[in-house]
């Protein structure tokens, strides 16, 4: 019989592929630093390359999940990290990842060039590496078609002209839409802000679970059109990623920024407490902030370097609005609140 | 067959999925919801939090699996007997289409739909954030289970039963639900409890097209676990689903093991005759093209239309290493990443779904218990096994955290009971007689298995197999939270691309999505070709 010999040497083959694919076991010596990170993080192979030929380290990336993935996995393998330097803690997550005591103080060699504002919140254990703002992006041609003016605040999103226009993301799924509510929150005051969002709901704001749906299926401008939502809650980067990634480079960004609701994410790094390899942890955090990383970090993975006078790529300093005073609230009002603050959010538009 | 001998070979044989399930699953798993009711060493920093409305959102879970359930029985199971009884031209690759909603991400199905039934959708009703879409979708999802899994026992009914009930005069419709149908009840029974256990454990569909405002149980624990680290909450939800699935099984076994097994002949499809055969297969065809076909178009069909007209350019962009690129390597490397983790990850599957298979068509006490262990994989979530394996898998000699077998192994968790499920009812369906006969003539009990129960089960293995490869080759939820060094996976990779604006990302991930069907679809059809037609001709 044709068929029971195959089986056989297909079972065989499954016996000799699971065991000749042991885990490689070499990772755990000083030679090797391990990154984990989300799975956004980009870093140019000519940078990272250059990197390990000066350190004579081997920098293995393991990536999984998103921010908030990334930053409970580590909070859960606290004492026994699954490498050596974590990057990707954002300043909504921060204070849970300082206080569940994951990191090890160390001040990278660069730290004197970030920003004290950034910093703020770390206790000396985090680094800020990047930081971006989460904004409003308005579709430019829609807007000059029907002539009107786009929105310049978060008072003028709940007005009739802009009815049925604004998609926004749940705050508990999803990272800029926390960032979107956190800022109506510093905009309106703890008093105020479920009373907006009641007017925002009213005026047809559309909640969807994701950045990807909102931005690449109802955005007018990253669905091509086939969206009907001009207004949408995204980067303050989108617009210059809109150029670098069209097919045709155009002369104008497609989408702008209303700098007004823009409320700033901060990204750290840090090294995890119990690495196996620290003092090539403490190499790739000082790599991290070093100017041949920081330089790469806008067009990698868009968002602007932390340290100070960072040269910017054209596209950035084209098309990318960077708003003069961002939207903020401290780190530990975020992380004593956000819990209660999603649930009311939950109750007030969703149900 | 020798009643001495079996008990000690079946206890050895069921050691196999009792190790792989108890390593994988019941370890991991119990470690983190051990966690979360509060055994062992509490974690700072992790909030407890209020439950809030279970109820509601587990009546919502269970209505609208029975809902989607039903709704795909009814939709597939004439499409599964048009493609098990006819022989009509391209079947193969209808089979193999079908299945390949099964392979794509969520979020890109979802793109698909809303150009159906969005604002704007070709459909023409706005059913965009309605149930109807969630239905709609899950049927789209699932029409593969029960065309798999039922039309491989219909293709192999004897149909004599039928002519002999048609000669002694009864009319169609009555020897289809005196002697057809009954012959199906267990196949049917397996894929609903399938169908439910999907629809049940529903995450992204009910996400994308019922918004934030349907969430099912998946969802909750999901949200709970990824962004507030209430592993208490996720841990009493997750109960709640174990418990949901038991009664399901329980359900399911009083429902099936009731049945007097059918019997099986080899296939013998033949051509439509008449005008109500042909309107038979004419509707069927229609439901395929619109409901299955048409998304699938949409996203082949988005892949190729760029801003001045149809092109390659999002292909051409797919073998660049561009250093501006939003993957660590080119997209098309993803393939390779996504086959080898897919062909482990189905061997797996199939070895320990036989045996498992096995070991419960053999009589014993705890027969039900071990059917429902193996079935728990797929009603649990995939990020509590993901963050389970993070906890429980953290020391020698089973520190595998970051080894690249974890990832085949968890894809091979939710396949075995795909495995088991198409097997199992060719395998009671087997006249003991043939074994028992096997075993008069001095046939030792192996070889009785690899002459008698093989060649008969081989179709439905393959089946199996197909499904196991396409479930691997999709896996999004488990893959994404397992930590890895190499290239991500298509999926993943689509998700990435779909993270970033950029009409040139998302034409990639389209283009991805495209390689990802046609992946999938050929495979399939590989393994229907395997199959040897006269399977089972030594009856």
């Amino acid at each position: 019989m044709r068929a029971p010999r195959l089986l056989a040497a297909v079972l065989l083959t499954a016996a000799v592929a699971a065991c000749s694919s042991s885990p490689d076991k070499a990772a755990n010596d000083s030679k090797t630093v391990t990154l984990v990170t989300h799975e956004s993080f980009a870093v140019s192979d000519g940078v990272l390359a250059a990197f390990q030929k000066q350190s004579g380290l081997t920098v293995k990336i393991l990536r999984s999940g998103d921010a908030g993935a990334v930053v409970n996995k580590a909070v859960l393998s606290k004492g026994n990290p699954q490498g050596d330097v974590l990057f990707g803690v954002d300043n909504t997550f921060l204070s849970r990842a300082v206080d569940a005591g994951i990191f090890t103080a160390y001040q990278p060699v660069n730290i004197g060039n970030v920003p004290t504002a950034l910093q703020q919140g770390t206790d000396g254990k985090a680094t800020a590496v990047d930081y971006g703002d989460v904004c409003v992006n308005y579709d430019k041609a829609w807007f000059a078609g029907k002539k009107i003016a786009p929105p310049t605040s978060y008072a003028d999103l709940i007005k009739p002209e802009y009815k049925d226009l604004l998609v926004v993301e749940n705050p508990a799924t999803s990272s800029p839409g926390l960032a979107f509510v956190l800022g109506s929150i510093a905009v309106q005051g703890e008093g105020g802000w479920t009373a907006y969002w009641e007017k925002l709901k009213a005026n047809g704001a559309l909640v969807v679970d994701g950045w990807e749906e909102a931005y690449q299926q109802r955005f007018t401008v990253g669905s091509q059109g086939k969206g009907n939502r001009p207004l949408v809650v995204s980067y303050a980067s989108s617009p210059p990623a809109e150029v670098v990634y069209a097919e045709k480079k155009p002369t104008d960004a497609p989408s702008g920024v209303v700098t007004d609701t823009c409320f700033r994410q901060v990204e750290y790094a840090g090294l995890l407490d119990g690495a196996a390899n620290p003092t090539g942890g403490k190499k790739l955090l000082d790599f991290l902030l070093s100017p041949p990383f920081q330089k790469d970090v806008p067009l990698q993975m868009f968002v602007w370097p932390s340290v100070t006078d960072t040269a910017l790529p054209a596209e950035f300093t084209k098309y990318a609005a960077l708003p003069t005073k961002p939207l903020t609230l401290p780190a530990d009002q975020i992380t004593k609140n956000r819990e209660a603050w999603i649930d009311e959010w939950t109750q007030t538009v969703l149900r | 067959m020798d009643p001495d001998g079996a008990p000690l070979r079946t206890r050895l044989l069921a050691l196999v999925p009792l190790a792989f399930l108890g390593v994988f699953f019941v370890y991991p798993v119990g470690t983190l919801v051990a966690i979360g009711l509060g055994f062992g060493e509490p974690i700072p920093g992790v909030p407890g939090g209020s439950l809030g409305d279970v109820g509601g959102v587990l009546w919502f879970t269970v209505w609208q699996a029975v809902a989607s359930t039903v709704l795909t029985l009814v939709v597939a199971l004439p499409g599964a007997a048009v493609l098990a009884r006819f022989r009509l031209p391209f079947s193969g690759l209808v089979r193999a289409l079908v299945t390949v909603p099964f392979v794509l991400p969520t979020v890109v199905v979802g793109a698909a739909f809303l150009a159906l039934i969005g604002p704007d959708g070709l459909l023409g009703v706005e059913l965009d954030r309605t149930v109807w879409a969630i239905l709609a979708a899950h049927v789209f999802f699932n029409y593969a289970v029960v065309v798999r899994i039922v039309g491989s026992v219909w293709a192999q009914l004897d149909r004599r039963s039928v002519e002999a009930a048609r000669v002694l005069g009864a009319s169609r419709p009555r020897a289809f639900l005196r002697v057809t149908l009954p012959a199906l009840r267990p196949a049917i029974a397996a894929a609903s409890s399938v169908v439910f256990l999907f629809t049940f454990t529903s995450f992204g569909i009910v996400q994308i097209l019922g918004g934030p405002s349907y969430a099912t149980l998946e969802v909750e624990i999901y949200r709970r676990t990824v962004y507030l680290l209430d592993l208490s909450g996720a841990a009493v939800l997750s109960m709640v689903q174990f418990a949901a699935v038991a009664v399901l099984l329980a359900v399911d076994a009083a429902l099936t093991g009731r049945q007097r097994a059918a019997r099986l002949v080899p296939a013998s499809p033949r051509s439509p005759r008449g005008f109500g055969e042909w309107a038979f297969v004419g509707v069927n065809l229609v439901v395929l093209v619109g409901l299955l076909l048409t998304p699938l178009a949409v996203l082949v069909e988005r892949s190729f239309a760029t801003s001045d007209g149809y092109g390659l350019t999002y292909w051409r962009a797919l073998t660049s290493a561009d250093a501006s690129s939003v993957l660590p390597a080119p997209a098309l490397e993803t393939v390779g990443t996504s086959l080898r983790y897919a062909v482990t990850a189905t061997l797996l599957a199939l070895v320990v779904g036989i045996c498992a298979a096995v070991v419960l068509t053999r009589p014993g006490r705890l027969r039900g218990a071990f059917g429902l262990l193996l079935m728990l994989p797929l009603g649990t979530s995939a990020v509590t096994v993901g963050f389970g394996f993070l906890v429980a898998l953290d020391e020698p000699p089973l520190d595998l955290r970051d080894s690249a077998l974890l990832v085949p192994f968890a894809q091979a968790l939710v396949a075995v009971p795909f495995v088991v499920r198409a097997v199992l009812p060719v395998l009671r369906a087997i006249d003991n007689r043939l074994r028992e006969a096997a075993a008069v003539l001095g046939t030792p009990p192996g070889r009785v298995w690899w002459r008698v129960d093989l060649p008969l089960v081989w179709r439905s293995l393959a089946a199996a197999a197909g499904f196991a490869f396409a479930i691997s080759l999709g896996e999004f939820g488990a893959t994404v939270f397992i930590a890895r060094a190499d290239n991500p996976t298509i999926p993943v990779a689509i998700a990435q691309l779909l993270g970033r604006p950029g009409e040139v990302n998302s034409g990639q991930a389209m283009a991805l999505a495209t390689i990802l069907m046609v992946l999938c679809a050929a495979s399939l059809i590989a393994l229907d070709r395997l199959r040897p037609t006269g399977a089972g001709g030594e009856l």
